[in-house]
């Protein structure tokens, strides 16, 4: 089980902005004359970094830059990362659709795509007909789709229109019966990218299951790609996450997923929030912001069980009237967990004026997971400020070494006690 | 590890200079004979006339071509009906015309599903150019039906031993036709301005290539330009093959072996670019 399989070193992908035109055309030729003279493409070595909201300064972009992996044999690796991260380009370079800039994949198997399903359909032919055609042009030679014809159709649940031109398909049928085709392929190494965003609920569930024996009964490997991160979770065995044409997390399956979460969390800065201060025109207080973080980093960096975590607040206070700050914790199915108040902490909040508040929470307190917090303000006997879901925040796993268990147990909290054992 | 070597295959920017892939494209022989099927079955779904629209083309061109360059331009075919000498003419060049035009925008044509998944590209113009066959086969079925009905009125029409070579011209064709259309297609995923210039460039060549003429007319009337036909190996294979089906026009050994080399020459130098630019050709198509 622990042959590498297929190892990618530096993959690096440029791509030239805007449109082509007689512009580029020096470009091109300039590349030649280097070419010729056997000299460096002299166009690798600019380039932005692919940060699609940014300003384009530059006329090449890096699609990626630098990605190394190793794939052994029989093991799911998700490819997870917001869009335009680089994925598609790197599915594009594994099933050479298109090559490299730079950097090399080396591979044991033959690697077969599901870049998009239905690929090649022609309308005009009937489903059967199609069956033999996008086969074909997967990689199956005409025996192979002989020996499973009956399974594919069996599986696709198509059986009363397969003798029915695909033009007069509905557009789940088509994808059942691509999916079909293309589930039963047999290269070592199977992309695919996407391919459960369409279908019915049953069919996805079928698709996964599918896609659960193919990896796990048959030993085969599977690079995957999706949004899903349902599907991602329950099909990978590990996952690497790409932003900007960079691999900037490689683990475990939920490790993965909590840590592109956190990225969108990071993005939405949803784990610090700064209020709108009209929130508080009838109020004798006003709070600037709120957040969680662990206590030695910032913001934007992910939180892992060994953080100890800080949670921030700033407020203003125009009067001495005496306030009290209360967090209600929720998990991520919006369970309430615990609640705790500035009272307990025993901070004096009768002051006038702008003060920080603080409340350290112990590492390995939380199991990893996604929380939120509702902020409330009382006066002590009814509430005069209620914020559900002020901030969220995900706790990672911490890093473990190799060979302990890499899963996630159930519960909420996963605390440190101690323990003995005496005779 | 002792990993290296036993490595299948590696993905890497570099591309050997020459490489014909044909190792590949014989692994997936299957794909090419369905995508034959396929152009074959789906050219006539929900036409009136279906295959009779291959009649019309070459029949129309036929007529036209001899009431102008016969009756009105005055141009002789030594005996051999002037229709029937223009049929043979078009028959030849269309199977060649077809196989030019079609597979000069595989690239462009064919970009969705290219960007989709791979298999050797050049089993897409192959394809075309097999499909392209049976047209030319449905076409030779008319040529052979006026050859019989002019026998059969009295006319003097024979073919000669020449006839033997029949394959080789049908390979030559295909072959050139193929080669120029790889190579345009190769060279339009950029820049398109050659797109714009193969459908004009396709008529003038007709000319060039004395289709509507036999070379000994162009021999009498432009004896200083006499070499562009000569040199140009398609009008070598489109008088070849009139001359063997009708014992008509000039032949020579020297012609027939230039047409032959250039056409596969041109095939390889076609298929080698076409290889080159498989590899990346989706990023800037």
């Amino acid at each position: 089980m622990s042959e590498v399989i297929l190892k990618a070193e530096n993959i690096s992908k440029q791509y030239r902005l805007g449109v082509v035109g007689t512009g580029t055309i020096s470009h091109d030729l300039n590349r030649f004359w280097h070419k010729i003279r056997r000299k460096e493409d002299p166009y690798t070595k600019v380039g932005a970094v692919n940060d699609r909201s940014s300003q384009a300064k530059e006329e090449y972009v890096w699609a990626l830059r630098d990605i190394n992996f190793e794939v052994k044999k029989g093991e799911v690796l998700g490819i997870i990362g917001k869009n335009g991260a680089g994925k598609s380009t790197l599915l594009k370079i594994l099933s050479r659709v298109t090559g490299p800039t730079m950097g090399s994949i080396k591979t044991k198997g033959r690697i077969a795509s599901l870049l998009e399903v239905g690929t090649g359909f022609h309308p005009e032919l009937t489903g059967r007909e199609n069956i033999y055609l996008n086969g074909a042009i997967l990689g199956m030679t005409k025996a192979e789709v002989n020996a499973k014809i009956d399974e594919i159709i069996e599986f696709s649940g198509c059986t009363m229109y397969v003798d029915t031109p695909v033009k007069r398909y509905s557009s789940g049928m088509r994808v059942r019966l691509a999916f079909a085709v293309a589930a039963h392929l047999e290269p070592e190494i199977l992309v695919i990218d996407e391919v459960l965003a369409v279908g019915d609920a049953e069919f996805q569930k079928k698709a996964i299951g599918k896609m659960q024996d193919i990896s796990q009964g048959e030993g085969r490997t599977v690079l995957f790609v999706s949004h899903n991160m349902a599907a991602v979770k329950s099909l990978c065995t590990r996952a690497i996450v790409l932003e900007n044409g960079t691999t900037v997390f490689e683990g475990s399956t939920d490790q993965a997923v909590n840590f592109y979460l956190n990225l969108d969390n990071a993005e939405g800065s949803t784990s610090l929030r700064y209020f709108d201060q009209e929130y508080f025109e009838k109020q004798s207080f006003k709070i600037d912001y709120v957040g969680i973080k662990a206590e030695t980093k910032n913001y934007k960096e992910p939180i892992t069980r060994e953080d100890r975590l800080v949670l921030e607040t700033s407020i203003n206070k125009e009067t001495n009237e005496e306030i009290v700050v209360v967090f209600r914790f929720k998990d991520g199915d919006g369970n309430f967990i615990f609640v705790n108040n500035s009272n307990m902490g025993n901070v004096d909040m009768s002051f006038t004026g702008t003060k920080k508040t603080q409340m350290l929470l112990p590492d390995f307190f939380f199991n990893e997971g996604n929380f939120s917090i509702d902020l409330m303000i009382t006066n002590g006997r009814k509430a005069l400020f209620l914020e559900p879901d002020a901030i969220q925040f995900t706790i990672i796993q911490e890093e473990k070494s190799l060979g302990q268990w890499m899963g996630k147990s159930p519960g909420v909290l996963k605390p440190k006690f101690t323990w003995n054992a005496e005779d | 590890m002792s990993e290296h070597g036993k490595w299948l295959y590696e993905i890497t920017p570099h591309k050997k200079l020459i490489d014909l892939n044909l190792k590949e494209i014989w692994r997936y022989r299957d794909l090419l004979l369905l995508f034959v099927k396929r152009d074959i079955v789906t050219v006539y779904k929900q036409t009136i006339l279906g295959p009779l629209w291959f009649f019309i083309q070459p029949l129309f061109t036929s007529v036209i071509f001899t009431l102008v360059f016969n009756n009105v331009g005055g141009i002789t075919t030594g005996g051999i009906p002037s229709f029937l000498f223009n049929l043979a003419g078009i028959t030849a060049w269309n199977y060649f015309r077809e196989c030019l035009t079609k597979t000069s925008n595989v690239f462009t044509g064919n970009a969705n599903i290219f960007g989709k998944v791979y298999f050797p590209r050049a089993v897409m113009p192959l394809s075309i150019t097999i499909s392209n066959l049976l047209k030319f086969g449905i076409q030779l079925l008319i040529f052979i039906g006026f050859y019989v009905y002019y026998l059969a009125i009295g006319k003097e029409v024979q073919p000669n031993g020449n006839l033997i070579l029949f394959p080789v011209y049908v390979l030559m064709m295909a072959l050139m036709g193929l080669g120029l259309g790889m190579t345009i297609s190769a060279f339009t995923t950029k820049y398109r301005d050659l797109t714009v210039l193969v459908t004009f460039a396709v008529q003038l060549l007709m000319y060039v290539s004395a289709v509507p003429f036999p070379l000994s007319t162009a021999k009498e009337k432009l004896p200083h330009f006499v070499w562009v036909f000569e040199y140009n190996p398609i009008t070598q294979i489109i008088e070849g093959f009139r001359y063997m089906t009708l014992d008509f026009g000039t032949f020579t050994w020297g012609g027939f072996f230039y047409a032959l080399v250039f056409s596969v020459v041109i095939f390889l130098i076609g298929l080698v670019i076409f290889n080159r630019t498989e590899k990346n050709f989706i990023d800037t198509v």
